[in-house]
């Protein structure tokens, strides 16, 4: 499904996904065709409102959520649905996760020391005590965490110093690949720049790459590669971020583009939201699918929209 | 913006707030002089722990048991709220003349009464209508406030309703009473950025049909842009700057404002580092000599560590407590990336899809 797929290795690729929460009567599909590709090193992020089904995608890329249907692809191992334990545990180590709020998902009964080492210790990552210990010491380092803070408690340590913590652990384990939910969320604007300068340098360091998923859309314009819109399970828009910005094609994608706070007086002023109307499309017979409508940009569109939306590229090109 | 002689709605002089925690005396407000004028939207801009909520707090009386207004006075309207001492006296104030809007809508809603029973009791309470007035008037507000068949609607129960349809009936209910003063503490941050923009709107057309005066709290300075007429901020308990909303983006003077500014995301490219400011706030338990901002300043001077510098008059609206603004400190212009912010922003948006709606928009129209 991707453009120019000559160059690029695929780290994750997703296929026809679908996740169902409970069963019979009160079964609810959270997300269902959901089709994407993530290359290695790139930031992909998954956009959109809360209950969207963003967390969904990335709980069953982690096998925390069973899948219904669809197919997860890891690095060419199919990793959805029964693994043998062996295969599972591997996966594990290769597949990290950051999590929102630094508070709730470290142990607070844990020392740094040992919050940041239990994935070694999981794994026996380490020939002897003196190897662990300078692992996560250099680790510390990395992110930014001093030396003499090894033996504290995640209560010391405010809401920036905490998400370093959690940024540690996942490190450590030296993943292929890192789903990062709302890492930045509960954070201050001065410590934001900071967490995201750390990931980025990671990123360029040890070839990570990132599943990111957030709402706020100007910081993942700063950080993205690719970007996909998702609105109630499904997936609208799949573009490179400039080209998602500069021609956002789903009126969805419009909607959601137009909401984005403009930081300047003269302009916020005259900005117009644009509110999206879920009854302007027409699916009863002409049902909608992905499409690729220009060189790696995918939207949610039947035939119908497929033409008008070429007819409208096309004016804008001329 | 600034007509001359504007009048004042609050008035907020020498303001110091202390917190007594575990036998320790803890500042968080330090001497912050402030006004709020008739009709306008004044937002307050800081990191949490800025002190920003505890200020508010103080106007409505509604500080944590072991905190106190330590020194200063508060005025509203001619009526001195620091000399109120208990709750009966704070009543008449609170939710009838200054109301509040929190954060979270689902904490500030009673999960266990319908919604429409929520806002008809603030109207009989307040107001004293008989019960199936308050209902015709609360399912009124609930229109306004942008709840499709409101009517329908007036008795389903919080949870039946969505994070921005909660907020909007937290906004029905403090205008039920016909506040002057609506304090809105980060009420779009736990909201989607299409919600958010929604309620904002919201915000913006109620104040012209009630005719308030808003207090905005928020981190976050790319939404104050669109909706605050006055920008105060915050750092550390103490009031840094305060000018109108072009004053602050455009002629920034205090290094803090330099930094937050500087620390948009739109301001980055994709192959620079965002801007981050180094070290973290202060905690508030230890003494700050000097600047409280100084030691994670790139332009602190050596005074800044050693007195506190004083708020000094920019112009008439623009007010700044640097050091930088005294006559014998060095000239220092203010960072490159936020140097000509709005050709910037505007040069970045160019090619947005945004800009071009609007312009093609305005081409049809012509």
């Amino acid at each position: 499904m991707l453009a120019n797929g000559s160059e690029v290795e695929t780290v994750l690729s997703i296929r026809d996904l679908a996740v169902t929460y409970g069963s019979g009567k009160s079964a609810l599909t959270a997300v269902e065709h959901v089709n994407f590709d993530i290359h290695k090193g790139e930031t992909f992020s998954l956009v959109g409102e809360s209950g969207s089904g963003k967390s969904t995608i990335a709980k069953a890329v982690l096998g925390i959520n069973p899948t219904s249907s669809g197919s997860i692809n890891f690095e060419g191992t199919k990793i959805n649905g029964k693994l043998p334990q062996k295969l599972r545990h591997s996966i594990d180590r290769k597949i990290q996760m950051i999590f929102q709020d630094p508070a709730a998902s470290l142990n607070e009964r844990a020392t740094v020391d040992y919050i940041i080492s239990e994935g070694l210790y999981n794994y026996h990552l380490f020939d002897s005590e003196e190897d662990r210990e300078n692992k996560v010491r250099k680790m510390m380092e990395e992110v930014g965490l001093l030396p003499e803070q090894l033996y504290r408690y995640p209560h010391e340590f405010s809401g920036g110093q905490r998400q370093r913590i959690g940024i540690a652990r996942a490190l450590i384990m030296q993943p292929d690949l890192v789903v990062a939910d709302e890492p930045i969320s509960a954070l201050d604007m001065s410590i934001r720049a900071q967490v995201l300068n750390l990931l980025k340098k990671f990123q360029q360091e040890a070839g990570i790459t990132y599943l990111f998923i957030a709402h706020d859309l100007s910081v993942v314009r700063y950080i993205s590669d690719r970007i996909a819109v998702i609105r109630r399970g499904r997936i609208v828009e799949v573009a490179e971020t400039e080209e998602l910005f500069t021609h956002p094609i789903h009126p969805y994608t419009q909607a959601l583009l137009s909401a984005v706070p403009v930081p300047d007086p003269k302009l916020a002023q005259h900005k117009k939201l644009i509110v999206y109307d879920p009854k302007i499309h027409h699916y009863e017979n002409d049902k909608p699918s992905l499409v690729e409508i220009l060189p790696g940009h995918f939207v949610y569109c039947n035939k119908e929209e497929e033409a008008k939306y070429r007819s409208e590229l096309a004016a804008v090109a001329n | 913006m600034s007509e001359e002689e504007q009048k004042t709605i609050l008035k907020v002089r020498d303001l110091s707030v202390e917190f007594q925690v575990r036998g320790k005396t803890l500042k968080a407000i330090h001497h912050v002089s402030l006004d709020l004028h008739d009709g306008e939207t004044l937002a307050i801009v800081g990191e949490s722990g800025s002190g920003k909520s505890v200020l508010t707090k103080t106007f409505t009386g509604m500080l944590e048991q072991n905190g106190h207004v330590s020194g200063g006075t508060i005025e509203y309207n001619g009526q001195m709220l620091t000399d109120l001492k208990n709750d009966k006296q704070w009543v008449k104030i609170r939710g009838k003349e200054i109301a509040t809007v929190f954060q979270d809508p689902m904490t500030s809603l009673d999960p266990i009464h319908t919604i429409g029973s929520q806002i008809s009791e603030v109207i009989v309470k307040h107001q004293g209508k008989s019960k199936s007035e308050a209902k015709k008037m609360a399912i009124e507000l609930m229109g306004r406030t942008g709840i499709p068949d409101a009517a329908e609607r007036y008795g389903d129960y919080p949870f039946e309703y969505s994070g921005g349809m909660r907020q909007r009936i937290v906004i029905a209910i403090a205008l039920a009473c016909h506040p002057k003063i609506l304090i809105c503490d980060e009420p779009t941050t736990a909201l989607d950025v299409t919600t958010q923009a929604q309620i904002l709107d919201l915000i913006r057309d109620l104040k012209e049909e009630y005719h308030f005066s808003i207090i905005f709290i928020t981190h976050d300075l790319g939404v104050v842009a669109s909706i605050a007429d006055r920008i105060a901020v915050m750092y550390s308990g103490r009031l840094i700057e305060v000018g109108t909303v072009d004053e602050i983006f455009y002629d920034p003077r205090h290094p803090y404002t330099w930094s937050l500014l500087s620390s948009l995301p739109q301001l980055a490219t994709k192959d620079t580092n965002l801007y981050s400011i180094p070290g973290t706030p202060p905690s508030l338990y230890s003494e700050i000599k000097g600047d409280a901002f100084a030691p994670r300043d790139p332009y602190a001077l050596k005074v800044d560590f050693e007195r506190e510098p004083p708020l000094f008059k920019i112009t008439d609206t623009h007010y700044a407590r640097t050091w930088l603004l005294d006559p014998r400190a060095p000239k220092i212009e203010k960072p490159e990336i936020i140097q000509n912010l709005h050709e910037r922003i505007e040069k970045q948006m160019e090619s947005d899809f945004m800009k071009r709606a609007e312009t093609e928009g305005e081409v049809n129209a012509s």
